[in-house]
């Protein structure tokens, strides 16, 4: 029995220990993920680190399961009927998939923001407040405090500020997903997922979103998943490149852009398909 | 200027060969939908016509104020009867709405075969003829009831209970339906901001869907407003206002028979007096109107929602 629980400490621990002690720490680690669909396998041996606040982009042509993948950090794949997942995910260490994890906590860690943007039909405080308040804050003070905090984190506030009682339609696509945004941070999760979440905008509101990402790495750890290469290449500090359901390459997003190790990636970074 | 064209499409010349037979299709084709639209707005027309010029004349404020007159019948009303018309409204609400709305979120929220299962077998039910839902009401609620109090078994309860019964299928599938038209991102908003399941559907879909449920449920209460049938067998009906004294303050007594306006309506047009069977057609201008004003709060009801959409 001795034998066994010092055998116990598995690689994947190792490898989060060691990586915890490199100068960026790991904050989701992914080891032999394998996703099905009913009968279609959409995610084959995945391995990842995500390291701590950081912009860790995932790219890929569509279909690739970049999106799955993004989708089974916080288990929104679990909404879908069919769906089994083996292999390992943690998040500093825990595991995800562990039957013990109440993905009502999980996916407070874990926010996520999605391609397009989502609001409720509520008006632009009630959007925010809603986060706070199902997880039990009533406090009118505080719930001011985090609605204006989080406005001004997602840059919005400047524009909102007079029509906090407005519906949250009356405000455009990139502002809708800069409250998105807010809205996700109000709930302060440790991780923001992205799916694509600039495809339904025009480049001025890209950008401000773009820039966004920038100041949030201080606090939080990101991930995106984007169509769209430059946007990889300005935004994020790693870049894994996915093709048909297996992760191709995956490392530091210059080395992904300027010199690609695997064929594929360099084919799909120049733009010959996609 | 047109013999430098080589050959200009002529729009102004007669079209030949097949062309000319798919129009006429076409026009033919255009020409039969509507007549028969117009055919059916025509229905709706005549019976209104004929119900006003029948009942209009005998429509007077004695019917929603007095009860009937048994010494001179041309002089009373039927106020017990839309007093009892509105009772059961509202008790068959009491029991239809429950069910009919939480088992469309059911049916959202659960998927799996028990829910086609509910689906299926509330289709069923909604192809149940009436009178045979009066039938087991009679069987479920009046025997028994009467058994128990030696007395009467006819009373607010059956009535409501068969009347709820025929809204469950209405309100259930209507929940269902707009419930699955509130699109699938909002759920994925709050469910990945950490909300339960239930907290999702209580604060974010139903409120969006609210408009919906509220016409699914008005245009359920407009169906069971005329339903005659379920209360042959269940109410009795009664010249009086079915209502007793709680603590000085008359409520509405729901184990004793009752009357409704369908079932006025029904007794009155069999009678022998001429003072009744004109009473007849102004109770059903009556009952008409009520189920005309559920039908358009039910459309001004889903005009609120489309525009908090937009």
């Amino acid at each position: 029995m001795a034998d066994v629980t010092t055998q116990k400490p598995t690689s994947l621990q190792d490898l989060a220990r060691a990586q915890t002690s490199a100068p960026t720490a790991t904050k989701i680690l992914a080891e032999n993920v394998d996703f099905y669909y009913s009968a279609f396998h959409a995610l084959k041996t995945i391995n990842i680190v995500i390291p701590d606040r950081q912009v860790t982009a995932l790219i890929g042509p569509s279909g690739c399961g970049k999106s799955t993948f993004l989708r089974t950090l916080n288990r929104m794949n679990d909404l879908i009927d069919g769906t089994r997942l083996t292999g390992k995910i943690t998040l500093d260490g825990e595991d995800l998939y562990d039957k013990r994890v109440d993905v009502v906590d999980l996916r407070k860690r874990v926010g996520m923001v999605f391609q397009k943007p989502n609001p409720f039909p509520m008006s632009i405080y009630d959007n925010i407040a809603y986060g706070p308040r199902i997880h039990g804050l009533t406090n009118r003070k505080k719930l001011n405090e985090i609605v204006e905090r989080t406005l001004r984190g997602s840059a919005l506030w400047e524009e909102v500020k007079d029509k906090l009682k407005a519906s949250a339609f009356a405000l455009s696509g990139g502002q809708q997903q800069r409250l998105c945004i807010a809205r996700t941070l109000a709930v302060e999760p440790e991780v923001i997922l992205m799916d694509e979440p600039c495809s339904a905008l025009d480049p001025n509101s890209t950008f401000r979103i773009e820039q966004l990402m920038e100041d949030l790495k201080k606090d939080y750890t990101i991930v995106i998943v984007t169509h769209n290469m430059q946007q990889a290449a300005r935004v994020s500090q790693r870049t894994g490149f996915f093709l048909r359901g297996e992760m191709k390459e995956f490392g530091d997003t210059d080395q992904i852009f300027t010199s690609p190790k695997q064929k594929d990636t360099e084919d799909y970074v120049s733009g010959k398909f996609g | 200027m047109s013999t430098t064209l080589s050959s200009p499409p002529n729009l102004l010349a007669k079209s030949t060969g097949n062309v000319a037979g798919r129009k006429l299709k076409n026009i033919v084709m255009l020409t039969l939908c509507i007549i028969a639209a117009g055919l059916a707005i025509l229905v709706l027309g005549l019976v209104l016509y004929f119900l006003l010029s029948k009942g209009f004349s005998s429509l007077h404020i004695r019917l929603f104020t007095q009860l009937p007159d048994n010494i001179d019948t041309s002089k009373g009303g039927m106020a017990q009867s839309i007093f009892g018309t509105l009772v059961l409204l509202g008790v068959s609400s009491a029991i239809g709405l429950p069910f009919g709305i939480l088992g469309g979120i059911y049916q959202i929220e659960a998927r799996g075969r028990f829910a086609s299962l509910v689906r299926f077998f509330t289709d069923v039910l909604n192809g149940i003829p009436s009178i045979v839902i009066g039938i087991f009401a009679y069987a479920a609620v009046v025997f028994p009831l009467a058994q128990r109090t030696h007395g009467q078994g006819f009373s607010a309860y059956a009535g409501g209970f068969a009347l709820g019964i025929l809204m469950i299928p209405t309100v259930m599938r209507t929940t269902e339906e707009i419930l699955r038209l509130v699109p699938f991102p909002l759920r994925e908003a709050s469910l990945g901001l950490g909300a339960t399941r239930w907290r999702t559907m209580w604060s974010v879909v139903l409120p969006a869907a609210r408009g919906g449920i509220i016409t699914g449920v008005m245009l359920a209460l407009a169906r069971i407003a005329g339903e005659t049938a379920p209360l042959l067998f269940t109410i009795f009906g009664n010249q009086l206002f079915a209502t007793h004294k709680v603590a000085g303050v008359s409520v509405p007594t729901l184990t004793a028979p009752i009357d409704a306006l369908p079932l006025r309506i029904y007794n009155y047009s069999q009678d022998v007096d001429p003072n009744h069977n004109a009473q007849a057609w102004a109770g059903a201008v009556v009952l008409i109107t009520l189920i005309l004003v559920l039908s358009i709060a039910a459309r001004f009801a889903t005009r609120g929602n489309m525009q908090e959409e937009k």
